[in-house]
């Protein structure tokens, strides 16, 4: 391996970005991709499997063997509001392999008596974020209902090209919440990365059930990256 | 379960495989890089050695990795990589193997 390559991706790895190191078993020779760059042929789509799945493997690509490592930052998922929904999420998602923060200001709500062993910040979304920025492994779902505390989350995520963005409401709720996004310059085609109403639509009824849609649209995001503009993915 | 969104430095193998060449130590990668079967440790698993036998990380969760160790003292010595292969153990094929009945691949190269 070459000692600035392992440098190279030591670094993206400590930042949390993606990356596919392409190693030739033939004459050892490596080489670091990135997310979005663009290697074509057999080669190419074998890597943007591996970006897609996180599995690494070795792939026969013009005559030669390569041995393609993903490494992906580990998804997590952010809930804006300890409500009933991320009682119910936490457990569930934690299981799922997508490790769970909760933020919400109000601290009636966000106690650990109702969040045990879950990253729960009894403070403004503002605060945290500016700590411990979102990032494109990231998830974020915004269940409080509340303009004050659910809005700016939701523009903190669209602008950090969050994997997945969920927002809590009907449809008339979330009629507002475009205008309010749209006063703050956020444009038309990002808005329409917000899931609203939240979740895959499974006739979830509890909020566990809600629970349920919602970790599976998470999933199913985080599964899809990449492939949306290829029409892979209705 | 392990829940750190970041990376564990103080045990990451390649992290530490970057620090002991900034103590200018000699350093190989072992790196699995195919299974079949039961392979306890999947493809991508990395096992860091360095010239006086020291290691960090995994490729079968304990049972090839001394193998492992002395052929990569070797492409310390040699910088020329190495592909391993290990199976069940058998007396006739192989001193070590793994025991699942798995079956691994394990590249081993000199870093630099």
């Amino acid at each position: 391996m070459d000692p600035y390559v392992l440098k190279t991706l030591n670094e993206h790895r400590r930042a949390r970005r993606a990356a596919v190191l392409v190693t030739d078993l033939g004459d050892g020779r490596d080489r670091i991709v990135r997310e979005g760059d663009h290697v074509a042929g057999v080669l190419g789509e074998a890597i943007a499997s591996a970006f897609r799945t996180g599995n690494s493997g070795s792939v026969e690509a013009e005559g030669r063997t390569f041995f393609l490592n993903a490494h992906l930052p580990r998804p997590r998922l952010v809930v804006i509001g300890a409500v009933h929904i991320s009682q119910a999420l936490a457990p569930m998602a934690r299981i799922a392999g997508y490790p769970v923060e909760i933020i919400d200001p109000r601290t009636a709500f966000a106690t650990p008596e109702r969040f045990p062993d879950v990253a729960l910040h009894a403070e403004w979304p503002e605060d945290v974020l500016e700590r411990e920025p979102l990032d494109s492994y990231t998830a974020l779902a915004a269940v409080t209902h509340d303009p004050k505390i659910d809005d700016f989350a939701l523009k903190a995520a669209l602008d950090a090209r969050c994997f997945y963005i969920g927002a809590l409401g009907s449809r008339k709720t979330h009629a507002k919440r475009v205008e309010r996004l749209l006063a703050l310059g956020v444009s038309a085609d990002q808005i329409a990365r917000i899931h609203a109403p939240i979740g895959l639509d499974i006739g979830a009824a509890s909020p566990a059930e809600i629970a349920v849609a919602v970790l599976a649209q998470t999933i199913h995001a985080f599964r899809s990256r990449g492939l949306e503009s290829k029409g892979a993915v209705a | 379960m392990d829940e750190s969104i970041y990376l564990d430095e103080a045990r990451d193998p390649l992290i530490i495989a970057e620090g002991w060449m900034k103590d200018g130590k000699d350093v190989a990668i072992a790196t699995v890089v195919e299974t079949w079967g039961s392979a306890p440790r999947p493809a991508g698993s990395h096992l860091v050695i360095d010239a006086e036998g020291n290691f960090h990380g995994s490729v079968s969760g304990g049972c090839v990795e001394g193998a492992v160790v002395t052929e990569a003292i070797d492409v310390i010595g040699s910088g020329k990589a190495r592909m391993l292969e290990f199976g069940v153990a058998d007396e006739t094929a192989w001193q070590v193997g793994l025991s699942c009945g798995g079956r691994i691949k394990v590249y081993v190269e000199r870093l630099g």
